[in-house]
């Protein structure tokens, strides 16, 4: 369903470039769920963001359903693919209600019959009428996804990018949330690709799973390895560790560079 | 712990608004010492508006009550705008949620830390570029001289957060209240921001209240941790045994967490009971 | 508790609807959300004095020949020409005789219809060239803010002098000259708050479901910008107001017989020391006006940006 092949994005140019993508592959079959976890700034949002085609300069190639897809999208590719964002506090526009915010993909994709489109979109997400026509901030931040999650969904997507969808929701709409996708991608036999930083949430949701550093894939592997710590990259074992939680005894040994550079928090004293 | 840098008792927040008033904080207290406190509890439930309150960040609508409010020999219910600004960012800073709204977007991350270097410290324009490089560094920034120079906007949900977490630590405060410092973080940069602010409290006596809806990291790292519920502290226990506690709406937070290698289809909800609400003090 | 004790009678259901936490349609969405920035407006004394003044000038406006009768403004009457206030006169007449009050009470026509033609004029032009310069960024932000800066490069009064001067003086050509001189400022706001907002995730999201860039900005970004650009346009009437006016003292602006109140002070500045009132009178209106649009602006960020200021 989802096809990369030596895909990369860097920014910038001359001293300032980074490359934030650097030949990343992987294949997600229909249906499947894949998992894509990895230091914070390894280019994990980017390589969504590349696969939704919001970067224009994105190297390599994608193919979506079996389809390459190009620099420029038709509307047709961006029907097959969408995307919820990481913070559902910036990913709503303040202003404008969730019917608004709701009917304007339908207008765009000439869908016609909003009304009941809308009404069926907030049901499946477990919203009632009654949050039809509120203004994002009249929302809590679970209400909030819910809302982002039925706009992605309104186009009826055969893929689903999900961008840390609960990092920033407590534990208990955490687990609405996660009930709520784990449901829609049963009935509607959704491909899902799916960031986090919680092993946890990962594991839960996702069968397949890519592990990141520095712009790069460093190992492939699956929930159950990852349960039984049978993971063979340093980074991925490192990661697994650090799962754990802090630990006290550690806290010391986790900086390195401490004894060796002369330490920063020590120059500002 | 040692001596009492903070002390709260009998906190109301009240928001008032078109219709009736919220009551956002009923009867919240506390103390902080050189230790590491954590506030855990579900979206809604008052934590953020805590932490606004004793730094003196609430709007101006906001009605404070309070039986005690002080910081150190401090009346902060005595405080006026003027009082605050004094004390922001010197004695008590706070690494707010949400840190990319936190920040200006027109101005380079780098840039804005400087200057809170510069105000704080009344530093040079060079010996503050030089601060806030370590201080992009210290909170293990790859490359702190390309962040340095990044507006909010470029930089990755986990970098704008540690670059918070630098503009606040720069000043030196003696208590940091960090609110969702590190709900955009792997887990292991997550673990080395954590030890940061770990050394701070050990090696400096740094109050540090860690404010968090993530059970297992707030169990792990702090010391005690206040259960919140609907503006109210409903369960304190010690940290490390946060798995034993007793009040069912704790418990059933941490049911709906899921765990690495027990897979369940569903995972179980939080049934609110209207009884958690009357309960002032549950043991 | 801000809302002041209603009474259970009638009113309490339109509030209720006004105010419901889960409107039924998008109508009373928006309405309810007009009536809650109403109410935090509601309570900045200062700004429901500006809104007051900027009123009672519309109503002034409209209602000129119920007030004051339109010969008064414009007969002359050389036996009564100077006189100090009086029960006739309420602020006296001018070197002409004309009556002081009619003129004013008309002169707030004119200045109120060249403060809306210049906002029609230039909103549509900040935001147009703002928006796509913010948007897009790379050559067309390059090319679309130098030419701003030709613009802005120059002093607003003498290049607005310059054009009274070229295309000949008269309303409508003051009214160009300032709207053409008033615009780059607002190219420049609209700009910036586009940028601010460009990477937002919910323009993402639109960008994502096949939204055009021109949807983008017309539907989500110009939203954004509409209440900085209110505010700014209505804290910048004083400044047109008195533009408008210097245009019409140096005699550029509106042409005698025309109640204009710039024109105004410009004649009575020889009778200043002795018939003090016929340069004052519209000084006054100038200023109060002026400073109705300037308390109202400011109500109106406060309320528009609850941070700021
Ligand atoms: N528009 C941009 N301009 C410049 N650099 C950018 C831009 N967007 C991303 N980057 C850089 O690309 C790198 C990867 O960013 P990305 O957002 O993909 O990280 P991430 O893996 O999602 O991290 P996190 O877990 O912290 O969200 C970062 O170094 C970031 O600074
Ligand atoms: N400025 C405000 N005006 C009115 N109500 C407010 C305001 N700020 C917060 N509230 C309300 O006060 C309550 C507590 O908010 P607070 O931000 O403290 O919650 P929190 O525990 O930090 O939640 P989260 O985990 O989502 O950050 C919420 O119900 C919120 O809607
Ligand atoms: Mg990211
Ligand atoms: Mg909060």
């Amino acid at each position: 369903m989802i096809a990369l092949q030596k895909v990369g994005v860097s920014f910038g140019t001359g001293a300032t470039r980074i490359d934030a993508v650097r030949d990343v592959s992987f294949v997600v079959d229909a249906g499947e769920s894949f998992g894509l976890v990895g230091e914070s700034g390894s280019g994990k949002s980017t390589v969504l963001r590349a696969i939704a085609g919001l970067i224009a300069h994105a190297r390599g190639d994608i193919a979506l359903a079996g389809k390459p897809v190009g620099r420029r999208r038709s509307k047709a590719d961006r029907k097959l693919v969408q995307m919820v964002f990481q913070d559902p506090y910036g990913s709503l526009h303040p202003e404008h209600t969730v019917d608004q915010i709701l009917v304007d993909p339908i207008a765009i994709h000439r869908l016609g019959d909003a009304g009941r489109r809308v009404a069926r979109a907030l049901a499946e997400v477990g919203l009632g009428p009654e949050h039809r026509f509120r203004y994002p901030h009249q929302l809590s931040g679970g209400q909030r996804q819910r809302v982002a999650i039925a706009r992605a969904l309104i186009l009826e997507p055969r893929i689903l990018l999900l961008d840390e969808p609960t990092s920033a929701l407590d534990v208990s709409v955490q687990a609405e949330i996660l009930n709520l996708l784990t449901r829609l991608r049963r009935e509607h036999g959704l491909t899902m690709l799916m960031v986090s930083h919680d092993l946890a949430v990962i594991a839960h949701l996702c069968e397949r799973i890519a592990v990141m550093s520095h712009g790069a894939i460093v190992e492939q592997t699956t929930a159950e390895r990852l349960a039984t710590s049978t993971v063979d990259h340093p980074y991925t074992q490192e990661l697994l560790r650090s799962n754990k939680g802090f630990r006290r005894e550690e806290g010391e040994g986790l900086c390195p560079s401490t004894p060796a550079k002369a330490d920063p928090l020590q120059s500002i004293t | 712990m040692s001596d009492t840098l903070l002390t709260v008792r009998d906190l109301r927040v009240v928001y008032p608004g078109e219709q009736e008033a919220f009551v956002a904080l009923r009867g919240v207290g506390f103390t902080l010492g050189r230790e590491r406190l954590g506030i855990v509890g579900e979206s809604g439930s008052g934590k953020s508006t805590a932490g606004r309150a004793i730094m003196g960040l609430l709007p101006r609508s906001a009605r404070i009550e309070a039986s005690e409010l002080r910081l150190g020999t401090t009346d902060l219910l005595r405080l006026d705008e003027r009082g605050f600004r004094r004390l922001r960012g010197k004695r008590v800073a706070m690494v707010l949620q949400d840190p990319r709204y936190a920040l200006n977007p027109m101005m380079t991350v780098g840039r804005q830390i400087a200057e809170t270097h510069r105000t704080h410290l009344r530093s040079t324009a060079a010996a503050a570029r030089k601060a806030a490089l370590a201080m992009l560094e210290a909170v293990r920034l790859h490359d702190p001289a390309r962040v340095y120079d990044l507006y909010p906007h470029e930089v990755s949900g986990g970098m704008g957060q540690r670059a918070m977490i630098a503009m606040m630590l720069i000043a030196d405060p003696e208590i940091l209240i960090a609110d969702e410092p590190t709900s955009a973080l792997d887990a292991t940069v997550q673990l080395q921001v954590l030890a940061i602010l770990d050394e701070l409290v050990r090696r400096r006596g740094m109050g540090l209240i860690l404010i968090s809806h993530n059970l297992h990291l707030v169990s792990g790292f702090c010391d005690r941790v206040l259960v919140m519920y609907a503006g109210r502290v409903v369960e304190t226990c010690v940290a490390s045994r946060l798995a034993e506690a007793r009040h069912p709406y704790t418990r059933g937070l941490l049911a709906s967490l899921p765990e690495l290698g027990h897979r369940r289809p569903e995972l179980p909800q939080l049934q609110r009971d209207p009884a958690w609400l009357a309960d002032t003090a549950f043991p | 508790m801000s809302g002041v004790p209603l009474a259970r009678t009638g009113g309490r259901s339109w509030r209720d609807w006004l105010l419901a936490t889960a409107p039924a349609s998008r109508r009373q969405a928006r309405l309810g959300n007009w009536y809650r920035s109403w109410l935090a407006f509601r309570r900045n004394g200062l700004a429901m004095t500006g809104l007051a003044i900027v009123l009672l000038l519309i109503v002034v406006a409209a209602a000129a020949p119920l007030i004051a009768s339109p010969d008064a403004a414009i007969l002359q009457s050389l036996s009564d020409r100077l006189r100090p206030a009086s029960a006739a006169h309420w602020f006296g007449t001018d070197e002409l005789g004309r009556d002081i009050f009619a003129r004013i009470v008309f002169g707030s026509r004119i200045t109120l219809a060249i403060v809306a033609m210049v906002a029609a004029i230039v909103v549509p032009i900040g935001l147009g060239i703002g928006l796509p310069s913010g948007y897009f960024g790379g050559i067309v932000d390059a090319v679309l803010m130098r030419i701003t800066d030709i613009f802005l490069a120059f002093p607003r009064l003498i290049l607005a002098l310059a054009f009274s001067a070229a295309l000949g003086p008269g309303i409508r050509n003051a009214v160009i000259a300032i709207a053409i001189t008033s615009w780059p400022p607002y190219a420049r706001l609209a700009r910036a708050e586009t940028m601010t907002r460009r990477k937002a995730e919910f323009i993402q999201a639109a960008e994502l479901q096949g939204a055009s860039p021109l949807r983008i900005l017309w539907l989500q970004i110009l939203p954004l910008c509409l209440s900085s650009v209110i505010v700014r346009l209505t804290l910048d009437m004083a400044g047109i107001i008195l533009t408008a006016a210097g245009l019409g003292f140096l005699g550029l602006g509106a042409q005698p017989p025309t109640p204009e109140w710039g024109a105004m002070i410009s004649t009575g500045r020889d009778y200043l020391l002795d018939q003090w009132w016929v340069a004052t009178i519209p000084g006054i209106a100038i200023f109060i006006v002026s400073l109705g649009f300037n308390l109202l602006g400011d109500g109106l960020r406060d309320v528009f940006d609850p941070r700021s200021g």
